[in-house]
């Protein structure tokens, strides 16, 4: 059953791939609409490993643009001057944003909840002030020339990777683990958890998969710059909504939630304005109504869904 | 100019700045000190202030105090309305949710203002001509003298309410311990409501002095300068009133002695530096107690 669920999965993502490509070649879908796509890939990394952190581990980090940063500038530096292969730049982006994370994981160690959440914040702020003052990487006028190297099948294979990675982490033994320090860090660490490990750990980890949709993105855009919508402060928190509305701990929550709020602001490209006021207003009434997200805790599977009506069904008869 | 005027100069504009921070931070101390939550959007409602005293000198033709006093005003209210909207619904939910919402009120409040007000920067009425005051070699300007007058007026103000009226006593109340003051007869939600109006008001008068200083409001102001001024009052010890005070002073001279050494571009990093430091060694603030965590 589980072999036949995972070719399943597998010929499904295939055929997703194969459609998109398909009507891209027939000029159904323009360049424009590729590139959207691609970018929803980016955004389903990021979200994805921020929900890492956030939702399984129950740590609260609002610097997920730094880590992101770090793999843009980083892997752009490694292409435009030291002519390195794309894919081994997206691999030292992460790898370098994945020890940033380690560097932001230790101070975890000792704060908790809000305290955590504003020094990851600052955090992020001083990545951005680094590179702002940094004139290898373009500094204040920012890092143009960046060569077009993100495709579709690259990023939209970045994304499944990333995806199955978490998944498999947060339903195996170490997963378990993190669950317990977001249930309860004391009971966890009394029943022989090594929380810091597990914190440190989940950090490096989303950081890592940050970097790597940095270096996508940076060879999507083809210049970054270092303003707080783009690697500050207001990207971090983009991310965040993300992962809230989609759900803490659930992945396809904020796979969906990654897609839904890419492809929306492109539709509403002449709303422009509107669309920063409908997005807080739609945070704050998921918040007071639904405080975990829309999935919080649940993922959306079609063998779910047939329980769920069987469920539905049986309690009916019973009634 | 040799070094040590610089730095003595840099000194005074440093504690200007500083007494902004203060006048914000305390905001952020009080409402942290009564129900436990970063309240993002105190930063934008300084700015709203700012921009509800540019109306009141330009629309309402209100001289500079009773245009702040009406900032004020307006400004309490916006704070208690957030709080009964977005906030008192959340009361019970986890601490990380009300983040969010409070996340989400900021920047519900920046793109309104943006929309309202326009996302240009307006110059604000100069109610007050500029005039700069020699001091040996270094000079103080009467905007400064201003920040310095009005801030510590309010301060002052701030201190008698909080210790010595009986909304103040049961503030403090409210603090140690919310169900024992429940349980001794204090309205735990007209307590809150004050709260916010206090810190609010405080913010708005930072606002305007701000905008007088530096000539120019915009509808995201409120960012950094909020952020910093929380991180004032975690430098302070937050949830401590007199911390607030401290901590922000330190962070403007801090900034603006960092402007002095270096590059004016690294002054924001300052800030959160200071942050992450203060946090790793004494997390609960220079003025702050250790606590002790119950299981």
């Amino acid at each position: 059953m589980k072999r036949l669920n995972s070719l399943i999965s597998c010929t499904a993502l295939l055929l997703v791939y194969l459609v998109v490509k398909l009507l891209e070649s027939r000029g159904i879908l323009l360049p424009y609409h590729v590139q959207i796509l691609s970018l929803c890939c980016i955004n389903i990394i990021l979200v994805v490993s921020l929900n890492l952190i956030n939702g399984f581990t129950g740590q609260f980090s609002i610097g997920h643009a730094g880590f992101f940063a770090i793999g843009a500038y980083a892997s752009a530096y490694l292409t435009v001057h030291l002519q390195l292969p794309f894919v081994l730049a997206i691999i030292c982006g992460g790898i370098l944003a994945g020890l940033a994370g380690l560097a932001v994981g230790l101070p975890a160690l000792r704060l908790r909840g809000d305290y955590l959440a504003i020094a990851t914040l600052g955090f992020g702020e001083i990545i951005r002030v680094i590179i702002l003052n940094t004139d290898a990487v373009g500094g204040a006028r920012g890092f143009s020339g960046i060569p077009k190297y993100t495709t579709f099948g690259l990023a939209y294979l970045t994304a499944i990777i990333t995806v199955v990675v978490i998944r498999n982490f947060v339903t195996s033994d170490f997963g378990r683990a993190c669950l317990a320090v977001r249930e309860d860090e004391i009971a966890a660490e009394s029943l022989g958890v090594n929380s810091t490990y597990f914190k440190v750990l989940a950090f490096a980890i989303g950081a890592f998969f940050a970097g790597a949709a940095g270096a996508l993105f940076s060879h999507y855009l083809q210049y970054m710059a270092p303003t707080p919508s783009q690697i500050g402060f207001v990207k971090s928190i983009d991310i965040l909504i993300m992962v809230v509305l989609g759900g803490l701990g659930s992945i396809t929550g904020s796979i969906f939630a990654a897609v839904f709020l890419t492809i929306i602001p492109e539709l509403l490209r002449g709303f422009a304005e509107y669309r920063m006021i409908i997005y807080p207003i739609l945070l704050i009434v998921v918040m007071i109504y639904r405080p975990a997200g829309l999935l919080s805790g649940q993922e959306f599977s079609l063998s779910n869904l047939a329980k769920h009506f069987k469920g539905a069904k049986a309690h009916g008869n019973h009634s | 100019m040799p070094w040590h005027i610089a730095a003595l100069q840099q000194l005074i504009n440093g504690l200007a700045l500083g007494s902004v921070y203060a006048l914000i931070a305390l905001g952020y101390t009080m409402v942290y000190g009564i129900i436990k939550l970063i309240n993002f959007a105190h930063g934008d409602i300084y700015m709203l202030g700012a921009y509800f005293g540019f109306y009141a000198i330009t629309m309402l033709k209100l001289s500079l105090v009773p245009a702040m006093l009406v900032s004020m005003a307006a400004a309490a209210l916006v704070g208690v309305l957030l709080e009964r909207i977005a906030y008192r619904p959340l009361r019970s939910s986890s601490r990380i949710a009300v983040l969010i919402t409070a996340i989400g009120a900021s920047l519900l409040f920046q793109s309104t203002a943006q929309l309202v007000f326009g996302a240009s920067f307006k110059p604000f009425p100069q109610a007050l001509p500029f005039r700069r005051i020699q001091l040996g070699p270094v000079f103080i300007t009467n905007r400064q003298l201003l920040i310095f007058g009005v801030a510590v007026l309010l301060m002052v103000l701030l201190h008698l309410i909080v210790n010595y009226t009986k909304v103040g006593k049961a503030m403090r109340a409210v603090a140690i311990d919310k169900e024992a003051a429940l349980l001794m007869g204090v309205n735990i939600d007209r307590i809150i409501s004050a709260t916010f109006a206090l810190g609010s008001a405080l913010a708005a008068a930072a606002g305007i002095l701000v905008g007088m200083y530096y000539n120019r409001i915009d509808p995201y102001m409120g960012m950094m300068p909020g952020l910093k001024a929380f991180v004032a009052a975690v430098l302070g010890g937050i949830g401590i009133v007199p911390g607030a005070v401290v901590g922000g002073l330190l962070m403007g001279v801090a900034e603006n002695l960092v402007v002095t050494i270096g590059s004016s571009t690294l002054r924001d990093a300052v800030a959160f530096a200071v942050l992450i430091v203060v946090l790793l060694f004494r997390p609960n603030g220079l003025l702050g107690k250790k606590g002790i965590e119950k299981v």
